[in-house]
């Protein structure tokens, strides 16, 4: 029995049990290694991912519930850093041990898509779910603003 | 198809990171004979590697690639290392590939004992001098053989951005010269720049990792990926010191995918084809332990153990000057007052992980440390195997802020991957794993006194504490040895004419670690918080008061009037805000900070926080930046929510949320003014972390008039102040 579902739009049908959380199918089956395992109970926002368009903890997200979805990890934004984010990300020197980057940019990344214009407040709500022990949230939200004027076509 | 598509998937994953590559076998630079070096650089040399100095290879194909002999932790030692060596090397840092460098005494730290580890502050401190000679002596070496190669004299040559070039126009790349350069003695005394010609050292510097740590390349521990690897998942004992007394496995072997059960003294280890596989079966075994010492500790008899032995123990001193202790008992005005802080655990982003492949008498290691070389002679000790048969790969670190120095995790991993022969094993703990089992920062009490002279200043003062020796742990100081580590910092910078200072070792019962900034972070909060207590006594402004005791200190009071200055200190905080103050030297850095804080429901809620750090000479000043905004966060994490406490031998903290921690929207703005400076380099990874406690703690004085004296600043410690 295998689960059909698409990564970062490429079709897979993943073999693993159906309770098997969603990070260890993409990390081990499917093999793209940038979401991590931070706590293992969504409590951290290290392994987010996006399902449908969605920003989900997968390492809490069985993979029977994204059968059929679109699920889109760090690897998706971009190969190449051409994505705003990951511009704005470079432009600011965010990551310090990075470890965590792709859960930051993920959360990141499901704002954007739908507030393209995002407050202060609105940055803190969203991202108040991933936590950074290197401590770089002030370059976090500097970068998001930047990613955010890039994309409404504005001078950053 | 799908099959096929996933492998797709997995060999990009996977490509970037193949294997070793072969040092240009042997060197006559006299540095370094058949080095492998682990290549973890997005893109290989094509050509055949060279090896003039320990720190450089150069290809063919002139692909130039530095070695950092530090682990990167999100410190920036990726870049900072780099380009050190480049600066004289007279290269374009942004094309160089760096290598995370193999055990070897070359790349040993001589601000630690000559240990290939990674901590203290030192990576820059110690690679200042060295890895700018390093670089010199490679360009020297590049100069002489284009000099033998057009027989000219090498003082007619240049190199320039990765090229020799001669008066007539002759050109040849490093990698067109590095094969004779490797045959060429290395020059003990080459020219070396100027710092007024640097043109990398001191500049801003996009650092080489970042474009990897935005796409997901960027290759961790939790990322290793062996042919044939298995996982492992532990069980360990509940209670620290505890060991397995017997198991029943039957369940467990039977589950999916499981490949092996091992048994080792601290627990019991699940291996299975997938790491879930390895977790669901873990949770079948069944364990008797024999919780042994630890079974009825708790956190409040730790602390009374601990406050007793202030009194019953043994003091080793630590300074002493005129009689402080007649001066303050003969006092009409004295200052006294006791101060805790709380067992906290480093909980980096990455659990601890490790991988392994034992094969007879070859051992593979692949993983995040801090401390390769020792990992290399522990594990070959512990599996009786020839030290040189033992290979040490680095991976980046997902944090460690001192938790990598301990390699109990290493130690796990090489014992099961030796019970599963010939298959690379890799053991990965859970979050709870991690936090329940980790060496934690020893909780402290401090007693302080000091007699206040007429004119308000402290004429003698008194200083013990009790804590517990890490390096008595880790390094097996004796009991009776003075710990460096447990007194840094300790001294204040203030003009006091006589004091006392000593401190009482003692055992609390769990296992202690380095933890970012160490004792300066007790140190610190102990003194910084004394002083203001003695300026309130004495009448007089924070930070006036202790400008006044800082005449022989002008580093230190020109760093204070500055963050003085930049907090807007003496004008008037927007309503409801309040301010605080603590400065230290530690590091070799001086810095002071100011906290301005607002009370929420019996807290403190921390808006803006001021640095002023004087370093000296700096190398990327972006990344010194980053690592006190760093520093900050951290320490504030410890200063106002988490904790570790232990109930029956056991950590009661098992995720983020019982240990919490600094979150986005908690997050403070931060103020960082660089005092520029060509004074000898200091740490920037560590300082801060111990200041923003007592700014902090001042400024909820400030706020509330109450002086709480102990770590975590939360309601509840508010409440009993």
């Amino acid at each position: 029995m295998t689960i059909a579902f698409k990564i970062n739009g490429k079709p897979v049908k993943a073999k693993s049990e159906p309770d098997t959380p969603l990070l260890w199918v993409i990390r081990d089956e499917v093999g793209l290694t940038g979401t991590k395992f931070g706590c293992g109970q969504a409590l951290c926002g290290a392994c987010t991912v996006h399902v449908d368009g969605q920003p989900v903890r997968s390492c809490s997200t069985p993979l029977a519930l994204v059968a059929n979805k679109q699920v889109s990890t760090v690897e998706g934004l971009s190969k190449n850093n051409s994505h705003p984010l990951q511009k704005a990300w470079i432009k600011h020197d965010v990551p310090q041990c990075g470890y965590c980057q792709s859960g930051q940019l993920m959360s990141a990344a499901a704002l954007l898509a739908s507030n393209k214009n995002p407050s202060d407040e609105q940055i803190d709500a969203a991202m108040a779910g991933n936590i950074c022990r290197c401590g770089t949230y002030v370059r976090v939200h500097a970068a998001i603003k930047t990613a955010a004027a890039e994309m409404r076509g504005a001078k950053a | 198809m799908t099959n096929k598509t996933i492998q797709d998937h997995a060999a990009t994953a996977q490509t970037s990171r193949r294997g070793f590559l072969k040092g240009s076998a042997a060197v006559s630079g006299g540095l370094m004979v058949g080095v492998v070096l682990p290549v973890s650089g997005p893109v290989q040399a094509a050509g055949l590697l060279h090896t003039p100095s320990a720190w450089v290879h150069i290809a063919d194909d002139n692909t130039i690639t530095l070695i950092s002999a530090r682990a990167e932790m999100g410190q920036g030692v990726y870049t900072s290392m780099p380009m050190l060596i480049a600066e004289e090397l007279n290269i374009d840092i942004q094309k160089v590939k760096v290598a995370f460098a193999p055990p070897g005494k070359v790349y040993g730290n001589a601000l630690l004992f000559g240990l290939q580890l990674t901590g203290g502050s030192t990576s820059v401190r110690e690679g200042y001098d060295k890895l700018r000679l390093a670089g010199a002596q490679v360009r020297e070496m590049l100069v002489a053989a284009a000099a033998n190669k057009w027989n000219v004299d090498p003082s007619t040559l240049k190199a320039v951005n990765g090229n020799v070039v001669g008066p007539k126009g002759q050109k040849a790349t490093y990698g067109q010269l590095a094969d004779d350069a490797s045959r060429i003695p290395v020059p003990e005394k080459p020219a070396m720049k100027d710092p007024s010609q640097f043109r990398i050292v001191g500049k801003r510097m996009t650092r080489l990792d970042t474009p990897s740590k935005v796409n997901g390349t960027a290759r961790f521990g939790l990322d290793v990926k062996l042919p044939g690897m298995l996982y492992a998942s532990i069980e360990m004992s509940p209670v620290q010191g505890g060991v397995v007394k017997s198991h029943d496995a039957t369940a467990a072997k039977a589950a999916k995918g499981v490949v092996n059960v091992v048994q080792l003294p601290e627990g019991v280890a699940v291996v299975a084809d997938t790491y879930w596989h390895a977790v669901q079966a873990r949770k079948l075994l069944s364990i008797q332990w024999d919780e042994g010492a630890n079974a009825n500790l708790s956190t409040a008899a730790m602390f009374d153990g601990t406050r007793a032995a202030l009194a019953s123990g043994v003091p080793i001193p630590h300074k002493k000057e005129g009689d402080a202790d007649a001066a303050v008992a003969s006092a009409g005005k004295v200052v006294r007052a006791e101060y805790r802080t709380q067992m906290a655990s480093h909980a980096p982003m990455e659990p601890m992980n490790y991988t392994a492949m034992v094969d007879g008498d070859r051992v593979q290691l692949v993983g995040p440390t801090q401390w390769p070389d020792a990992v290399q002679g522990a594990v070959a000790k512990l599996l009786g195997v020839k030290i040189e048969n033992v290979s040490v790969e680095n991976t980046f670190l997902g944090g460690a802020f001192g938790r990598r120095i301990d390699f109990d995790y290493v130690l796990q991993a090489a014992l099961i991957a030796k019970a599963t022969p010939g298959r690379p094993v890799k053991l990965v703990w859970s979050r709870p794993d991690d936090m329940t089992h980790d060496f934690y920062r020893p909780l402290s009490v401090h007693q302080l006194a000091a007699a206040i002279g007429a004119d308000g200043k402290p004429t003698a003062m008194t200083w013990r504490v009790a804590s517990q020796s890490i390096t008595g742990r880790a390094f097996g100081l004796p009991p009776e040895a003075p710990d460096g580590l447990m007194t840094e910092a300790a001294t204040p910078l203030y003009a006091i004419p006589a004091i006392r200072q000593d401190v009482v070792k003692h055992d609390a019962g769990v296992r202690v670690g380095y933890w970012r900034a160490v004792s300066h972070n007790m140190n610190a909060f102990a003194n910084e918080s004394f002083i203001d207590e003695c300026a309130a006594v004495a009448g007089k402004d924070p930070v006036a008061y202790r400008l006044s005791l800082l005449d022989a200190q002008p580093r230190m009071a020109s760093v204070l009037r500055q963050v003085a200055a930049k907090s807007g200190w003496g004008t008037p905080a927007l309503a409801g805000r309040f301010r605080g103050v603590a400065l230290m030297e530690g590091y070799d850095t001086y810095m002071a900070q100011v906290a301005e804080v607002s009370m929420k429901d019996g807290a403190p809620v921390v808006h803006k926080v001021t640095v002023v750090a004087d370093l000296g000479a700096m190398v990327n000043p972006d990344t010194v930046e980053a690592q006190i905004e760093s520093s900050v966060i951290f320490g504030l994490s410890t200063a106002l929510y988490s904790e570790i406490t232990i109930a029956k031998g056991r950590v009661q903290q098992t995720n983020f949320d019982g240990f919490r921690v600094m979150r986005h929207n908690e997050a403070p703005q931060i103020d960082i003014v660089l005092v520029k400076s060509s004074e000898k380099p200091g740490g920037i990874g560590e300082p801060a972390t111990a200041l923003i406690g007592p700014a902090v703690a001042n400024a909820v004085f400030a706020a509330t008039g109450k002086r709480v004296r102990k770590m975590p600043l939360n309601a509840e410690a508010l409440a009993q102040a």
